[in-house]
């Protein structure tokens, strides 16, 4: 954001709050500190007067020994404006912050997230319940004094290793035995899991009460295993026939708490650990990470890194789009020859990835200031080869075989829709928020790295079905052969890496949020470094689990068979909605 | 028309079924179960069938794979070996899941570290195949494998790779990726002139 405009909101903000919105003046941050009582009436100033519709991501940090929270919040415009960013403090041991779910309900599962993992209470929240972790949890995992299992340093490296390192197996020190933390008067022993009545209270609830329950409604469960949840998801749906009434989605049970483990590991550390995040797009995942924290180091890194940046992003969002349509298919009962086609070309992508990276799926490609190695003449005839000649006619085969197939059809337009201003007060993002007709993709509305220089277009939908989001992934991938062929002829040589690789690099104190539009929508890295080689805060925010809060929305109303699809369309990588 | 969705969908699924035996045709016996054959098959512009028959057939592997590092040794014509590992700790202290521990020597006369590694293990179990040891090693001494078929009976048992089964020679390492190993052999050597030089 310019100065000017800073400028004009604090005096606006001023004016409006009576001096009570401070600007956060801490070095390295940005931003400003709301208090807690005046939060809603803040957020709505903000949404309604200033016109930042679109709420991005809600966290808490906690700074441990001072014995505070801190709830951050960004947004910004879908009309394209750099991100901004407020925060509000709470008391640790007693938190409580106005839940900001009446005015932005995108806000719904970063705030269960947040009380999940951080115990920050908010008031007001329709349903506040552990999202991740399990009812027989003990403690807050993400607080800076909750200690694993077989906890053994803060921050690596572990001193353990070396310089008397003993070799040993990690899998030997893991059985659950001690070194276990339960709430009081819980026994494993005698212990019969509750969660379902909660759950099931909150189904029920929000029909009006165990009281308005019929008897011809049934509530029935999809999942945790089952084929079309694309992993172990599980979508708890009450019944009025053939037809969803109520729809509550139940996720954790690929829970690994990425953050806290990011939290431990150093800077460079984490990158590896992003891979496993969405672990179809991989590159994009590492591109996102690494433009955070280049931003906190101030770094840039040379041309030529940039571009191969973008043609491997670029190549990751074609493999990750024509998986997706192929899945989708299954979904619809199309088994596995649209899904073996769109893997077929992934296949030759990952190919590329391999060759490049040294590995298909969990690439480790970028590093802060640049990639990992150049990429070869050879490689780079091998992608013009596959952008030029073959992707463009497989595309279009895509197309032939699909978009008018009478049943794809029939079982997509009109199901699952969702209006502009729901996609967007649900925080939606990628195809969903694209498919409801809002032109905003942050390659363009707030554009990183080199994508300024491209010419591609936003594809839009106009409907905001089902349909509308399997076309705009097929037109996204030709935007993208349209980049890369760009990219391909503009790509300078020159070095790939600014300054030296380094194993510890320095990271100054401060906050930053960087985000990339990955193939399922807007992935941010929120990251805040006090100067030491760990990061103090470690933040994603997933674009699939937060466009999982729209899911609810777009499936009351329709019947069973279409929330498979609805599902598929959203397109979930449980390994990124659990984290 | 009601069905010509379908019917034009059906008609690339054909093509396709078709295109398998054109090739089959057209391309004869060494379409299968030879290099060029599936080189011809992952190529950009392959056409109709496009898996492989593994383990009978297998991909070609790109000399930037990377799986489960190893330690270099080198041999001089007497076979005498040395280890280039100098038990720095640096891999060990960049490994993001921490799998290698290293037990650094000591001379039991003075006391002082001897820069070779006394015990060196790779919990290959958690190992993440991310390559940093690799790359961040100043003397080239850990290295990435290529081999990926580790399966084994009983992994309580195997899979704390120890020093005996991580140490592998420079010529295999000079094998799975010439291109590498050429460039770090010139920059030796380079170096090698210059230190020389300045004597």
């Amino acid at each position: 954001m310019t100065e000017a405009v800073v400028n004009d909101i604090t005096l606006l903000l001023n004016e409006k709050f009576n001096l009570r919105v401070i600007p956060d003046s801490r070095p390295g941050y940005s931003g400003y500190i709301v208090p807690g009582d005046i939060l809603l009436s803040f957020c709505i100033f903000l949404k309604t007067e200033l016109g930042f519709d679109y709420l991005s991501s809600v966290t808490g940090v906690d700074y441990f020994p001072e014995q505070r929270m801190e709830v951050v919040y960004h947004v910004y415009k879908t009309a394209g404006c750099p991100v901004f960013c407020f925060k509000t403090t709470t008391d640790r041991e007693n938190s409580s912050v106005p839940s900001i779910v009446s005015v932005y309900p995108g806000a719904e599962f970063q705030e269960r997230e947040a009380w999940d993992l951080l115990g920050i209470r908010f008031e007001g929240h329709p349903d506040l319940r552990r999202i991740f972790m399990w009812e027989g949890f003990n403690g807050f995992p993400l607080r800076k004094d909750w200690h694993e299992p077989y906890f053994e340093e803060d921050f690596k490296p572990l001193k353990s290793r070396w310089p008397d390192g003993h070799g040993f197996r990690a899998e030997d020190s893991n059985h659950f035995h001690d070194n276990i933390e339960l709430p009081a008067g819980f026994n494993p022993d005698s212990f019969t899991p509750e969660d379902e009545e909660p759950l099931y209270k909150t189904l029920l609830g929000s029909l009006g009460g165990e009281k308005g329950l019929k008897t011809d409604q049934i509530v029935v469960n999809l999942g945790p295993q089952h084929p079309s949840t694309h992993g172990v998801f599980r979508m708890a749906v009450v019944l009025e026939g053939e037809t969803i009434v109520e729809l509550k989605p139940v996720m954790g049970y690929l829970h690994r708490n990425h953050e806290k483990i990011g939290e431990r590991n150093t800077f460079i550390q984490n990158m590896p650990y992003t891979d496993r995040l969405d672990y179809i797009t991989s590159m994009s995942n590492n591109f996102g990470y690494a433009i955070t924290v280049e931003k906190l180091m101030g770094i840039k890194p040379p041309e030529r890194a940039e571009y191969i940046r973008v043609i491997m992003a670029e190549l990751t969002r074609i493999s990750s789009h024509m998986m997706n349509i192929g899945f989708m298919m299954n979904d619809l009962g199309a088994f596995f020859t649209p899904a073996l086609y769109g893997l077929e070309e992934r296949e030759l992508i990952l190919d590329i990835f391999e060759a490049v990276s040294g590995s298909r799926m969990m690439c480790n490609y970028f590093r802060f200031g640049g990639v990992f190695k150049d990429v070869s003449d050879t490689i780079l005839a091998k992608i013009k080869a596959l952008v030029e000649n073959r992707l463009p006619g497989k595309i279009d085969d895509f197309d032939r075989y699909l978009t008018n197939n009478e049943i794809l059809m029939s079982r997509c337009i009109g199901v699952g829709v969702l209006t502009r201003e729901q996609a967007i007060s649900l925080s939606t993002t990628g195809p969903i928020l694209r498919a409801s007709g809002i032109k905003h993709d942050l390659r363009k509305a707030d554009p990183y790295s080199i994508y300024d220089r491209f010419e591609f277009d936003i594809p839009v939908g106009t409907h905001g079905d089902v349909y509308d989001r399997y076309k705009i992934r097929l037109e996204e991938v030709r935007q993208s052969l349209r980049i890369i062929k760009q990219a391909l002829k503009d790509i300078p040589t020159g070095p790939i890496m600014t300054g030296k690789p380094q194993y510890m690099v320095r990271v100054p104190a401060g906050e930053s949020y960087g985000h990339v539009e990955g193939p399922k929508g807007e992935l941010g890295y929120y990251v805040i470094s006090n100067g030491k080689p760990n990061p103090f805060r470690y933040h994603v925010r997933a674009p699939s689990f937060i466009n999982l809060t729209s899911l609810a929305k777009m499936s009351v109303g329709e019947k069973i068979a279409d929330v498979i699809v609805i599902l598929g369309a959203i397109d979930i990588i449980l390994g990124e909605v659990d984290r | 028309m009601n069905g010509s969705g379908i019917i034009s969908g059906l008609w690339i699924t054909f093509r396709h079924l078709m295109n398998t035996y054109i090739q089959d045709f057209q391309k004869g016996r060494k379409h299968y179960y030879t290099k060029e054959g599936i080189a011809d098959r992952c190529a950009a512009d392959t056409k109709g069938i496009f898996s492989i028959q593994y383990p009978e057939e297998r991909l070609s592997i790109p000399e930037n794979f990377r799986f489960i590092p190893f330690l270099v040794y080198r041999e001089d014509g007497n076979g005498n070996k040395s280890i280039l590992c100098t038990s720095c700790g640096i891999c060990a202290k960049v490994c993001p899941p921490q799998c290698i521990s290293i037990k650094r020597t000591t001379d039991p006369n003075t006391g002082r570290p001897v820069p070779t590694p006394a015990e060196f293990y790779i919990d290959v179990d958690i190992c993440m195949n991310c390559g940093f040891c690799a790359e961040y090693c100043p003397f080239d001494a850990i290295k990435m494998d290529h081999d990926f078929e580790l399966s084994v009976v009983d992994n309580r048992k195997s899979n704390l790779f120890d020093m005996k089964t991580l140490l592998k020679p420079e010529t295999y390492y000079a094998k799975i990726r010439p291109t590498y190993f050429a460039e770090e052999e010139s920059s030796r050597r380079e170096k090698e002139a210059a230190k020389k030089a300045k004597e």
